[in-house]
This record gives C-alpha cells, structure tokens and sequence, in this order.
C-alpha cells in the first residue's frame, strides 16, 4: 500500500473543517448525501467532480448560505448550524468568499468593496483603512484601481477584486467559488499562482470548488469527488493520489480526462 | 404630352416584364436550380425470408431537398405482421443528409417502443456513427412540464396561498427584527444609502406626480361638474376636488406611480443583486441583508409618500381650479369653497393611507427582489411580481382603511 504523498500525521495538523453525514437537498429534489471529509489547515482542498453534481452547493452550504438536510459542518470542532446567531457570526468573520462572478457590489467603487467588511467589524481610522485597501489591492495585482468601478474592469479584474475583499479582515479560511471559469489559460494560471502563493505565505486554509484539471493538479493538497450519478462522494484525498490510486475507475478518468479508462479498456482487451 | 406618356408607359412595361423574368429566375434557378441531379427517394419492402423478419431496401437521395417517400407502409407493415427483426438496408443511389437521421430516430424510437430489433449495418458507416451518437444518451422520460388544467387546481390554489401567507409572515418577521435593530443601534443599516434613496423616492419623483396630479383634479372636476350642473350647484365641485384629493385620490394616485416607478427599481436592483451573487457576499461578509438593503429603502419610502401626498393633493386642487375657472366660478368662490370643505382630519386619513401605502410598496418590492431567482429571466419576472403584489396590496388596503374609515365616523 502506498502511502499518500500529502497525508501527515494528524497531530502535525487539525482539522478546520469537519463535514460529517451531510445531506444537501434543494427543496425536494436531493443533491448529495453521506458527505464526510475534513479540511486540514493549511490545505488547499479542492472540491472536484462533474458539471452539475452539486459542487457550488456544497460550497454554499459550508459557508452558511444554505441549510443542510442532514449532518454537520463543524469549524474547530464546532458544528456552524447548532450555533447561536453571535457564535455564527464570529465564525463567519474568519472566513473570506470569493464567488464566481466576483460578485462585487456594483454600486460601489473597488476600493469601498474591499473596505466594507473593515467599516462593518473595525474601528480603523479612514486613513488607516485607506492604505490597507490599497494593500490588499496591491496584492491581487490591481494597484491604482480603487477608484474604479467594477463595471469598468474585465472579468478576471474583477475576480481578483473579490479575492482582495475576501482577503480584507484576513481571514482563516478562504473559499474559491470556480476561479478560472470564465478566464483564459494565462489569467487562469496567474489566479492559480496567486491562490497558492496566499495559501503558503499566509498559512490560510483554502478550500475551492473547481472542475479545471490543471487548477486540481496545480495547487490541490486534498480534495473531494462528488458524482451525480450516485449522489455521493466517490473518493478524498489528494489530486494526485488519486489520480493513480483511487478505488473508483470514474475518479480516475476524470482526473485523467479519461484516459486512464482507455489505457485500462486496452489492457482488458490485451 | 403625347411624348412623355408613351415613354412612361413603355418604361412601366418594361420594369413589369423585368419583374416577371427576375421572379421567374429566382424561383426556379436560384432556388431550385441545383436540385436537377436529385434522384426521388424510395424505398421498397421485403419480408420473403421468414415471417418474423422485414426489410426495407432504400434508394435515392434522402435528404431536404427532396420530400421524403410516404414511410407509413413501413410502419404499418411493421404494426400488422409479427416482426421481430427490421433491417435496413440502402441501394448503390442512396444519399443521405439530417433529414434522413431524423426519420431514422423516428424509426428507432418507434422499434424501441413495439420491441423489434432495428438494423442498421447496411447503412452507410458515417450515417450509422451518426445514429449512434444520437441514441447513446437514453430518452429523458420525465417532463418538466407541469399540466395547466390540473384535477388539483383547488388544491394547487390553497397551497399557493399558504406558501404566500408563509412568505409574508416570514419576511415581516425579519423587517421587525431589523427595526428593532435600529432601535438597539445594533443595525447594519447606512445613512448613506437612506438619503440617496430618499432622493430617489421624494424630489426625483415630482415631475410626474405633478402632472399625474394635476389631471386627476382635473378628471375630478370635469366628472363633477357635469353632474352638479343639473342641481345648478357647480360651485360645490371645490367640495368635490377637495375631499377626492385629500382623502383618496392623492393617496392612491402617488402609490400606483411609486409602485411602478419606485417598487419595480427595488425589484430590479435587490434582483440583480441576487443575479450577481451580491446578497450572498453580504450575507458572507456577516451583513444583515434585511438591515442593509430593505430597511433604507423602506424608510426612505416611508418618508417620502406622505409629503408626496400632501403635495399631490395641492396639485390637485390646482387642476380642479383650473377646470373651475372655465366654468363660470371665479377663483374666491373655488377658493372659499374649497376652504370650507375638508378639515384636518381628512388630510390626516390621506396621510395615514399614504404610510400604508409607502410600508405595502417597499415590502411588495423588496420581497420580490429578494425571492429572485439566478436568472436575468428572473429579475422580469420579480419586477412583475412586485408591482401587481404592490397594487394589489394597494388596492386592498384602500378598501379596508376606507371601511375603517366609514365605521369610525371619520
């Protein structure tokens, strides 16, 4: 048996986040159940599976936007949905979401995105909040932008800016709603750079839902195969484990953008 | 003269045979033209190797250029006999397009239904290939298509109305909460926002309630004063002008045009938000959505449609003034009239019913917006939402405070 290259022991690092027998259903229809991973910190945990089976939603539910069916979803050992409104809060307060579209509000300047959570829950003096800003602009590479508004800057702008916003009471954990859809191969790659690199000099736990395999190789540690077909996850662990040692052929086919599937079909023919 | 007719008409016959030519070579070369090398479709039937099995044999072109032969003999042939095997098979003429695909998934389905293995290999590789991907994927049986008519049309209404009773309570719930926020300054409500939406919701609106003001007085008093001519009492159409404003008509007018004008921009702009994923960043960022995005604006409301009331019914009586003045009242009778016709109180339960109103508005509308869906479809269909719900609201809310009204003597 060989052992997973990322796996350490669990005493060098501990969850942050423990999803236990979660079931998801969107009114009456069911979207996945049985759902059980943790997050490490540290982790840049990756969300995999097909178009449709229910990835965004899993991220919607981890950060407290929907209520599960069933299960929990515990940060620190501390399940999200059992707590009081003020704990949720708190919790809240150490996560940063960044969504698909960015999902910067419109009506506001870049840098006034990235400085409502600071006026919400600082007591920083404008000038102070004014240079983090900048910082925080500065370090998704959109320095010189504060004054613009998001209408007026692309796609991948404006993804970044959401990052920086995400990124602006520093939070714990960071969660990456499909990052590079949309954007093409370079801004796609840089994005990834960009996540990674946070994810090593801040020591933030990320967790991003993405179908991209590059992306998945590139910067997932561990990660979860949701399917559709069966409504559960198929396999945890990390991207490239997986890719050779998952039980599961469909898992393996995916991260292999199907080859595996051929090369084995050609072995069973042999 | 002689000249010029006869060029006239020589000319006018010449474009006419023009005319003809180019039609008739468009309908036939341009159109057509191409199709001299087409060979009729056919097909032809053979069942003399066992009673179970059937073949077709198809010749000629079997694409849109050509209408396809009658294929119901083969159907039927396949419904009368007790066949079990169904091959097709083509001859060296045969040429196909998508037009024969899709008489050939017809056929598959029809196979698949009456349980006949359908043959294909004697096709041509390219046309099978291309059944095969049309085939890989199973049918999707189930619909989404929901039947109008229902049997459970009753019941579909009942349950409509317990989902809107939930939907009401719950969000009433919240805007309380939230009020109560503001009051314990706990609340995620901006000053900021509450003046900028006070600006859209007061002056920004007065042009148009001016003018809708001064003809709805004026409506009032032309409806009058035609009535009270009869009586010779003309002079009481101030009375008339008067309490229609103050009691009914400034309230009622100024909401439809804040409902349409104010309640619909809630939807759309709480809609997009939703579209764009903007409320769930808030809700993220640990932000109340009810504090921050309904509450200014439902102030700002609030504050808004009682002075736009007042201000409507002014207009108002400026319009019915106007109408007076025409009609033989001088403008001391109109005003001493009109003086003497309502008292504060009625001003003040045309104030209250603007409140009402203003309350009714921004709720309609901020339900609406936030209950969107993540569709720019969505978003129409919220700002439709908001405005009938709002006059509806409107509507039923008039009728009861005026019953109100009538039973407590006011």
């Amino acid at each position: 048996m060989i052992e997973q290259p990322d796996s350490k022991s669990l005493s060098e690092k501990s969850a942050a986040i423990e999803v236990s027998q979660l079931t998801m259903k969107y009114g009456s229809s069911l979207i996945q159940q049985n759902l059980n991973f943790s997050v490490q910190k540290g982790d840049v945990f990756v969300i995999m599976g097909g178009s449709g089976c229910g990835k965004s939603t899993l991220l919607k539910h981890m950060i407290g936007l929907y209520q599960p069916a069933a299960g929990t979803i515990a940060y620190d050992g501390r399940d999200y949905f059992s707590a009081t409104d003020i704990q949720q809060l708190k919790m809240r307060k150490r996560w940063g979401v960044t969504y698909q579209s960015g999902a910067l509000f419109s009506a506001m300047t870049l840098a006034e995105n990235v400085s409502l959570p600071l006026t919400q829950y600082t007591r920083m003096k404008p000038a102070e909040m004014a240079d983090l800003v900048r910082y925080k602009l500065a370090l998704v590479g959109l320095a010189g932008f504060e004054d613009y508004y998001p209408s007026e800057i692309s796609g991948g702008m404006a993804k970044r800016a959401g990052l920086a916003r995400a990124m602006a009471l520093d939070p714990e954990v960071l969660f990456f709603d499909e990052p590079s859809a949309g954007l093409d191969p370079l801004s796609a790659k840089r994005l990834d750079d960009l996540i990674l690199q946070l994810s090593q000099s801040l020591g933030v736990t990320i967790v991003i839902v993405t179908h991209e395999l590059e992306s998945i190789f590139a910067i997932g540690s561990n990660g979860v195969f949701l399917d559709a077909q069966t409504k559960t996850q198929l396999d945890t662990g990390a991207p490239s484990y997986m890719l050779n040692h998952s039980a599961q052929p469909l898992v393996r086919d995916f991260l292999s953008r199907g080859q595996g599937h051929q090369q084995r079909s050609g072995e069973i023919c042999r | 003269m002689g000249l010029v007719k006869s060029v006239t008409g020589i000319f006018t016959g010449f474009s006419f045979v023009y005319m003809l030519v180019a039609l008739f070579y468009q309908y036939f070369f341009v159109r057509y033209g191409h199709l001299d090398s087409m060979v009729s479709p056919g097909f032809k039937i053979t069942r003399n190797v066992s009673p179970e099995y059937l073949s077709a044999s198809l010749s000629g072109h079997w694409d849109r250029y050509q209408t396809l032969p009658d294929t119901e003999q083969i159907f039927s042939e396949l419904e009368s006999e007790n066949v079990q095997t169904f091959e097709v098979l083509t001859d060296p003429s045969f040429r196909w397009d998508s037009q024969f695909s899709a008489w050939l998934l017809k056929l598959q389905r029809y196979c698949d239904r009456s349980k006949i293995k359908l043959m294909l290999s004697g096709l041509p590789e390219e046309a099978h290939t291309l059944h095969q991907l049309a085939t890989a994927v199973p049918l999707q049986t189930s619909s989404n298509k929901t039947a109008f008519f229902s049997i459970n049309l009753f019941q579909s209404i009942i349950k409509g109305l317990l989902q809107w009773l939930e939907d009401f309570v719950l969000f009433l719930g919240e805007i309380t909460l939230g009020i109560l926020r503001i009051f314990r300054l706990r609340s995620d409500a901006r000053r900021g926002d509450f003046f900028q939406f006070l600006h859209q919701a007061g002056p920004a609106a007065l042009p148009i309630v001016t003018l809708l003001s001064f003809l709805v007085g004026m409506i009032l008093a032309y409806l009058g004063t035609v009535q009270l001519r009869q009586f010779g009492a003309e002079v009481y159409v101030a009375d008339l002008v008067g309490v229609g404003m103050v009691r009914e008509m400034g309230a009622l007018m100024t909401a439809i045009i804040m409902a349409g004008r104010t309640g619909a921009a809630y939807a759309a702009q709480l809609g997009t938000m939703q579209v764009n994923e903007e409320v769930d960043a808030l809700t993220t960022l640990g932000i109340k959505t009810v504090d921050y995005l309904v509450l200014p604006r439902m102030l700002a409301l609030v504050v808004a449609m009682p002075l736009l009331t007042l201000y409507s019914d002014i207009l108002g009586m400026l319009g019915g003034g106007v109408v007076a003045l025409s009609m033989d009242i001088t403008f001391t009778q109109y005003v001493h009239q009109l003086s003497g016709a309502f008292a504060m109180s009625d001003v003040m339960t045309g104030l209250f019913k603007s409140l009402v109103f203003a309350l009714l508005i921004s709720f309609a509308g901020c339900q609406a917006g936030l209950a969107c869906g993540r569709s720019s479809a969505a978003v129409g269909k919220a700002t439709t939402t908001a405005v009938v719900t709002a006059i509806v609201y409107l509507v039923v809310a008039d009728a009861g405070l005026n019953i109100l009204y009538f039973q407590l003597g006011i």
